[in-house]
């Protein structure tokens, strides 16, 4: 019975970087443009696997190491997680833990890679990226408690595996406000309006994208994939409190679970060209919204 | 045993001889070093002896010391307690032989190595001690020689009021220690361990056990009585300090369980104390640790960090005993042994590349370190290592016990009420504290040893040879090793905790398997984690083989004159954060007011004084002072009244008693 988990996971790793594809179509079309192909960041990394490298004088080893630790951790996280509300390729009790800590050791490389280079720029980066994730990372794990007591499971492929219409009957409004964390969560992970804005690099307020401003060729390639995978897997978290397992046979839920990424990708989209980003000082409030928001669904819970 | 005593006796020894050697440095040190070194391996033998056989050896002798007895034992939880402090004291003598180099021909190198060597032994006659009157007496022989190691620089101001303050403080928490005995002792014939138990619902239990909290949360640095640990530790020599915050303040920790296991059935409430300080120790402690700008200080409220993890491990295990929930209990208690051993790796580890950092540099400033990975390879790799570690990152040890006490946490989230509420708050504190120790240790590896030199200090920097280094490299095979084998040792720890949780060690040993086979996967997991990243290194090496590698300056977005000056330093890392949570910090700042166009100098500075430090304690003192000065009129130096004074007391003593 691997095979079908082996071939989700597979799944999940090749279509990751089409996401993004979406998300910027969706972004071209609002602003009135044609847009980059969809599989605009296959080329690019297929581009970057080619190049040649070009490191700081100032860097050390740890600048070479952090995208290959990051790519690393995030498919290891990405192997925990359920797709289309089927068993993810490892489950354990607890293994939530291993899944967020595992994205706190990517952020924990590529943080210390920012350091590296010496740049005043990537350094305040890296500085808003360990300050947002104070915020984050409770409010993340607080919705997963508040999941993980709805389901009375301890495990990611566990708590998502609960058919969605018994979650949402007996705990709808605790899921809604859940899914409200959820989201907020989502968007600042991946660098997303209003907390983040992956479209220019040398702005003095960007976080995620001047913290790689000096990686080049294979380095960059290694972290966009992992950026791709992050919002995969972050994503199939939000779409995961709608799935519940088995309903219509394997090969339509997969079709089915997929077009719902490709529709939060077109959400994120709709969100990226109406909202602006919000300012730093702000960010910090926002993220609270969904700590509070979890912290709420927590003791809906409790009744 | 008589291995165990044999190694005391050859730490205090060759204590002395280090102290008789006192005309040749190098001599007093080989003799105080080659001493701990032989001694703690001695010791390590000896613990095989108990694990291996399952055997608890005790003595018992009669002692002429009113109410003593010179009653020692090692049973499991000993002997976990005592392999830390074997295998630290030896690597930190090692070390210490290297660092107190520095300090030949201008410090009393003898007389420190004395003390070390008595340090060592009282740290591990605490552990031994089955008597009341032994283990005060032991505890303060650790006491008042670790005053004197903080006191090795004490010409510096500052490090004599940090020796001070260590005194006065560690005073305290014996007095509390005295109290519990005391109460313990209320219905046992004598001060042995074997005779004390309060059963029932005395109240005199809680007051025991509050009295305990106090007098050993002292010595652990549980806030609010952690005050001096941020003091004392930054002002002792690296490899002192190493050895009281990897395993010194962990002996409070040792104190507390060994009198829970007198207490009988805990109250919960005791639980709910517990994980309450242990939360507010943990988060605030971290906090704390991330705006500061010393390493070693940095360092030390990290230690505080830690401690409140412990203690929130084991107030789960407290709880868990006081609702009849074992397997949350055994778990609880597991988590935190685990940890203290665990926090003794990585710590020990982090403090003496401080130490390392310090030796090569002059200073301990971060915001004036850099670029140092490339001067002290070694070092910055074995830093690292422990910070991975102490940020609770996988597949490190310090993820193990956390996940741990997440495990016990996840357990009982689906329970009723007040447990429910507990263990989430349990959860999200521990999410936070993980998420500052990031921010925290993040900023300390990457401003000390990435980036360019912010100062001249850095320019002379290099390794400092084998005697600081292999500690080092030890302590960082101990936190890989530890964290992908830590499904192997859980179930020694599990038949050492039994004792505390009330359960009969097979049951223990029975509960702690259910968690093997999540930490197993947790070591595949890890594993597999390190074949993908080798396979992803090796697909990049493959693919940039014969490809030009070309180095430059750092992408500058266009400005033409970089200096190491404009990089980012750690305080304006950490900035952000320090100025969202202002309410608890109070961070003072001094100047940096720019006025007109070009400003020719302008001057920053921050400092975050403890708040409990400031709005407890100093109160306290002065409101201590200031009845001590209402009283001095009693004191007036005249040998008459003195005489008087006897007299009075002698008569309403012979009052009373009639």
């Amino acid at each position: 019975m691997m095979k079908t988990e082996i071939a989700q996971f597979a799944l999940s790793l090749i279509i990751s970087p089409f996401l993004f594809g979406v998300v910027n179509r969706t972004k071209a079309i609002f602003a009135g443009r044609r847009g980059a192909p969809f599989l605009q960041l296959y080329y690019d990394i297929f581009k970057l696997l080619k190049k040649s490298a070009v490191y700081s004088t100032t860097t050390t080893p740890v600048f070479i190491a952090a995208p290959i630790i990051s790519l690393g951790a995030v498919i290891v996280a990405l192997s925990l997680v359920p797709f289309a509300g089927y068993r993810s390729l490892v489950s354990f009790e607890n293994d939530l833990i291993l899944f967020i800590y595992m994205l706190a050791l990517s952020r924990f490389f590529i943080v210390i890679a920012a350091l590296d280079t010496g740049s005043s720029f990537e350094g305040m980066g890296a500085s808003r990226e360990v300050q947002f994730a104070v915020f984050a990372e409770p409010a993340l794990f607080l919705s997963l408690v508040a999941l993980a007591r709805a389901a009375g499971q301890m495990s990611v492929s566990d708590i998502f595996s609960r058919s969605a219409f018994s979650l949402w009957s007996s705990y709808g409004p605790m899921v809604f406000l859940v899914l409200g964390a959820f989201f907020i969560v989502f968007l600042a992970e991946n660098s997303r309006i209003p907390v983040d804005d992956p479209n220019t690099h040398l702005e003095l307020t960007m976080i995620h994208e001047v913290m790689v401003l000096d990686h080049g060729g294979i380095d960059l390639a290694y972290t966009l994939y992992a950026a791709a995978i992050k919002f995969w897997l972050l994503g199939s978290l939000l779409i995961g409190v709608f799935f519940g397992p088995q309903t219509f046979g394997w090969g339509i839920d997969c079709v089915i679970f997929v077009v719902s990424m490709v529709v939060l990708a077109c959400i994120v989209g709709i969100v990226e060209s109406t909202f602006a980003r919000l300012r730093l000082l702000k960010v910090p409030h926002f993220l609270i919204v969904a700590l509070a928001l979890s912290v709420v669904a927590v003791i809906l819970t409790l009744r | 045993m008589s291995i165990t005593l044999l190694s005391l006796g050859i730490l205090i020894a060759s204590g002395c001889l280090a102290f008789a050697l006192n005309r040749s440095d190098r001599l007093s040190g080989y003799a105080g070093s080659g001493g701990v070194i032989i001694a703690c391996v001695c010791g390590l033998l000896s613990l095989v002896m108990v694990f291996k056989f399952s055997a608890s050896a005790s003595l018992n002798l009669p002692w002429h010391v009113p109410y003593g007895s010179f009653s020692v034992s090692i049973d499991k939880l000993s002997a976990l307690f005592l392999a830390v402090v074997y295998i630290l004291s030896a690597l930190s003598a090692l070390y210490g032989l290297g660092y107190l180099r520095h300090y030949h021909g201008k410090k009393n190198i003898g007389s420190s190595w004395l003390c070390f060597n008595i340090l060592v032994a009282g740290m591990a006659t605490v552990i031994i001690a089955r008597n009341a009157v032994l283990f005060l007496m032991a505890w303060e022989m650790m006491s008042i020689s670790s005053f004197f190691l903080v006191l090795f620089e004490g010409e510096n101001r500052q490090t004599a009021h940090a020796g001070l303050m260590y005194l006065i403080a560690s005073g305290i928490g014996t007095f509390f220690l005295f109290t519990v005995f005391i109460l313990l002792a209320q219905n046992a014939a004598s001060f042995d361990f074997a005779g004390f138990g309060i059963k029932g619902n005395d109240p005199a239990r809680s007051a025991a056990f509050i009295c305990a909290l106090i007098g050993f949360g002292t010595k652990a640095g549980i806030m609010p009585m952690h005050v001096w640990l941020p003091e004392a530790h930054p002002a002792a020599p690296s490899h002192v300090s190493a050895l009281m915050s990897a395993v010194m303040i962990k002996t409070g920790i040792y104190g507390l369980l060994r009198i829970l296991t007198f207490l009988g059935m805990p109250c919960p409430w005791w639980g709910y104390l517990l994980i309450g300080i242990g939360i507010i120790t943990a988060v605030l402690g971290i906090l704390f640790a991330l705006a500061q700008h010393d390493l070693k200080r940095l360092l030390a409220y990290s230690s505080i960090e830690n401690i409140g993890i412990i203690t929130i491990a084991i107030g789960i295990g407290v709880l868990g005993v006081g609702i009849n929930n074992y397997d949350l209990a055994v778990i609880g208690f597991c988590a935190g042994v685990l940890h203290v051993i665990n926090h003794a790796f990585f710590k020990g580890m982090l403090f003496l590349s401080a130490g390392s950092v310090y030796y090569q540099t002059g200073t301990r400033e971060i915001d004036l370190l850099g670029g140092l990975l490339k001067k002290m390879p070694v070092t910055g790799v074995c830093f690292l290592i422990g910070s991975i570690a102490i940020c609770g990152l996988p597949p490190l040890n310090g993820f193990i016990s956390e996940f741990l006490i997440y495990l016990a946490c996840f357990r009982n989230v689906s329970a009723n009420g007040v447990t429910a509420v507990i263990s989430m708050s349990v959860i999200v504190s521990l999410a936070l504290a993980g998420a500052f120790a990031l921010a925290c240790f993040s900023k300390a590896f990457g401003i000390i040893f990435l980036g360019q030199p912010r100062s001249d200090y850095c320019y002379k920097a290099c390794e400092a040879g084998v005697r600081m280094g292999m500690p080092l490299v030890f302590l960082a095979a101990a936190c890989v090793i530890s964290g992908i084998c830590a499904a192997y040792i859980m179930p020694f720890i599990g038949s050492a905790v039994s004792a505390v949780a009330g359960t009969p060690s097979a049951e223990a040993v029975e509960i702690i398997s259910s968690v093997n086979s999540p930490l197993i996967y947790v070591a595949i997991m890890g594993v597999s984690f390190c074949a993908l990243i080798a396979l992803i290194a090796l697909f990049r090496g493959l693919l940039l083989n014969r490809r030009a590698v070309e180095y430059g300056p750092t992408w500058d977005c266009g400005y033409a004159f970089p200096s190491a000056r404009m990089q980012y330093t750690g305080s304006s890392f950490s900035q952000p954060l320090i100025d969202f949570f202002k309410g608890i910090l109070r961070a003072r700042k001094k100047g940096a007011r720019v006025t007109g166009y070009f400003p020719d100098r302008l001057s920053f500075e921050t400092h975050t004084d403890d708040i409990f430090a400031e709005s407890i304690f100093r109160p306290m003192q002065a409101a201590v002072h200031a009845l001590a000065g209402r009283l001095a009129w009693f004191q007036h130096g005249r040998l008459q009244s003195y005489i008087l004074y006897i007299f009075i007391a002698l008569i309403i003593l012979f009052m009373w008693k009639l």
